[in-house]
């Protein structure tokens, strides 16, 4: 009997999603396989362009620093939006509306102007120097621009509202009343949190950070016009095989390289945290 | 908007009370005053005559089962019932024969490994009270805790809570709407209305003795008769005169005047039909009218009668469907009787 009923749930379901596929296979299914095939092939098959990615080690070093980076970012963004998304979840709803908006602001302009005025800010004559020289913080303008620093603090800038949204949800869906009854347990504000808020959590932190690590990956913009000449991302590496050195078979391997990663990089995660067994909730 | 007020009431330790009233009547935000989860402006809670007003939840030490269980999803029965004792710092072996013998005592014993998801609503509220109970709370405070259960269940664990209760000697505060819950399980029962007690008393005192209308009516079930008090009869009984004429004697739930208008209440189980052998027992100073059987309903344990009076409108009876009952038939004409004492008159309220 469930089963019946199950199988017809999911043909709908099927239906429903039917238009979202065939977009899909066309324009990223299709696609992506004629990238996979152009990074074997050149006049005939072969695996050239992989090991160049894994014998040069200026390449290596390209991913090592995207990871880097994005390992970086990642963190910046969970220790910023973690506490701004439990005041979110927590303050009275005219509050936490009013901070919705404020997080919510930045999507609202072009990364390119938004990515323009941290260089404004951050640059060597920029306000956040002439401030830290003038009180009195630094002698000299600190290198914020050009440099890994100023990458992170661009792309953290651009990807908090990910993490916050995405925390923010789980947070949501705690009952307060598990706080309560711990509280009437005997628990204090601190033990409350540590032992049921924060684990409860869990899931949102767990999905924060994969959302703003997986997008950190493929990073173009920030860094191109915020880092320094060391600090080159696998993305803009493919833009510069893409355009410039017009090797498009390698640039292929480079995001097929990128592709299987990120998915490594996700499996390996929720193998960790078990997205699905907490994500589960009922039965 | 005031959601709690004048509220004052004394309980016996190792007792069992309950708040009673409807939605909005206050009883919940009591409660949580109690609890520490909602603030009195002005008035004190003392528990063990020390006061609580100012201390946080988390000091009071008083066991809370909320209705929503408030079971911690990502613990085991083992660790939700273990955690106020890791909270007190317990060590392993006094957590490990603490938690077992709560859970022996809500009869969850070989569940300690399982999720909260992996158990009923009957055993997750165990688990709520396995763990409100674990580190021995001056008071356990109770919020409809059964609210959520169905009808049998709800029945059975109301038996089995009391004698938790009973077994610990635990004072318990409990909060309920349901009324036969309150009288099933309670030593005393404050029955609240519009952020006041309207009456605290016995199970069997608010029943017989009920102090207003309104607890005449929320509790049980009532026949009203707006009447006119006429003349006392002494020992605050008042001789009656309804609108239709029939005359009636009842006890005053308050001081009364001659001439004022009250409202008379009677519970339907204590009318009984007139050749019935009950009515010996009344005795000759009992009231008593004629009526016609409107209608019949058959409920199993009892018949409900409709009688209308006439002049004096409708009134319902509960007759036990014993052996050789010969139950009267719709439209037969009856005559009722009932005991004085069993009719309380209050005074009525202009509208």
């Amino acid at each position: 009997m469930k089963s019946i009923e199950e199988g017809r749930e999911t043909r709908r379901n099927l239906l429903l999603l039917l238009p979202a596929l065939l977009l899909l296979a066309l324009l990223f299914a299709y696609p992506l396989l004629g990238i996979v095939n152009r990074s074997v092939y050149k006049a005939g098959y072969t695996l050239d362009f992989y090991r160049q990615i894994f014998r040069v080690p200026v390449y290596l070093q390209v991913l090592g620093a995207t990871f880097k980076v994005s390992a970086l970012v990642t963190i910046v963004c969970l220790a910023l939006g973690y506490p701004l998304a439990y005041m979110l979840a927590t303050r009275r709803p005219r509050t936490a509306q009013l901070l919705m908006i404020i997080v919510v602001l930045p999507f609202f302009t072009s990364i390119i102007v938004r990515t323009y005025a941290w260089m404004v800010l951050l640059g060597r004559n920029g306000i956040v120097n002439q401030y830290l020289i003038a009180l009195g913080l630094t002698d000299k303008p600190l290198a914020l621009l050009y440099n890994q620093a100023g990458v992170v603090i661009g792309m953290s800038y651009v990807l908090l509202p990910y993490m916050v949204l995405t925390v923010y949800s789980v947070m949501r869906g705690i009952d307060p009343g598990l706080v309560r009854a711990a509280h009437s347990l005997g628990a204090s504000r601190f033990q409350a949190f540590r032992r049921v808020f924060l684990p409860l959590s869990l899931p949102g932190i767990a999905g924060g950070t994969l959302l703003v690590f997986i997008l950190s990956l493929g990073f173009f913009i920030t860094p191109a016009l915020m880092g320094g000449p060391g600090d080159m991302m696998i993305a803009m590496l493919i833009e510069r095989e893409v355009e410039i050195t017009l090797n498009w078979s390698f640039a292929s391997a480079l995001a097929v390289v990128l592709l299987a990663l990120t998915l490594a990089g996700f499996a390996g995660y929720n193998r960790i945290v078990r997205l699905e067994r907490i994500f589960e909730g009922r039965s | 908007m005031v959601a709690v007020r004048d509220v004052s009431v004394t309980i016996a330790p190792g007792s069992f009370f309950t708040l009673l009233g409807p939605s909005g009547s206050g009883k919940t935000t009591t409660l949580m005053m109690v609890a520490g989860f909602a603030f009195p402006t002005s008035g004190e809670v003392f528990v063990d005559g020390k006061p609580m007003a100012a201390l946080p939840p988390q000091k009071r030490e008083l066991g809370m089962v909320f209705q929503s269980y408030a079971v911690f999803p990502h613990l085991t029965v083992f660790d939700n019932v273990a955690f106020p004792l890791q909270i007190r710092k317990a060590s392993r072996p006094e957590i490990l024969r603490r938690v077992g013998e709560a859970l022996e005592l809500v009869r969850l014993t070989g569940y300690e490994r399982r999720l909260p998801r992996q158990l009923s609503g009957g055993e997750q509220q165990r688990v709520a009270l396995a763990r409100a109970l674990v580190f021995r709370p001056r008071v356990l405070l109770m919020d409809e805790p059964l609210g959520a259960l169905d009808k049998k269940l709800r029945a059975h664990m109301q038996l089995e809570l009391k004698h938790i209760q009973q077994h610990l000697h635990v004072t318990v505060i409990y909060v309920t709407h349901d009324q036969e819950e309150a009288l099933t399980m309670s030593d005393r029962v404050a029955v609240m209305q519009g952020g006041r007690i309207e009456q605290v008393g016995g199970p069997a005192e608010l029943y017989d003795r009920p102090a207003s209308r309104f607890v005449a009516d929320f509790l049980g079930e009532s026949n009203f008769l707006d009447a006119v008090a006429v003349s006392a009869e002494g020992d605050g009984r008042w001789r009656c005169r309804a609108a239709g004429g029939l005359e009636f004697s009842g006890v005053g739930a308050v001081p009364l005047e001659a001439g004022q208008p009250i409202t008379a209440a009677v519970r339907p189980e204590k009318l009984v039909q007139a050749d019935d052998a009950g009515a010996a027992a009344l005795g000759p100073g009992a009231n008593a009218c004629k009526g016609l059987v409107e209608e019949a309903i058959y409920v199993g344990d009892v018949t409900r009668y409709r009688v209308g009076l006439g002049a004096d409108g409708a009134i319902i009876i509960k007759v036990p469907n014993r052996v050789g009952a010969r139950p009267p038939a719709s439209g037969a004409a009856v005559a009722l009787a009932w005991s004085p004492e069993d009719t309380r008159l209050f005074p009525r309220v202009s509208a």
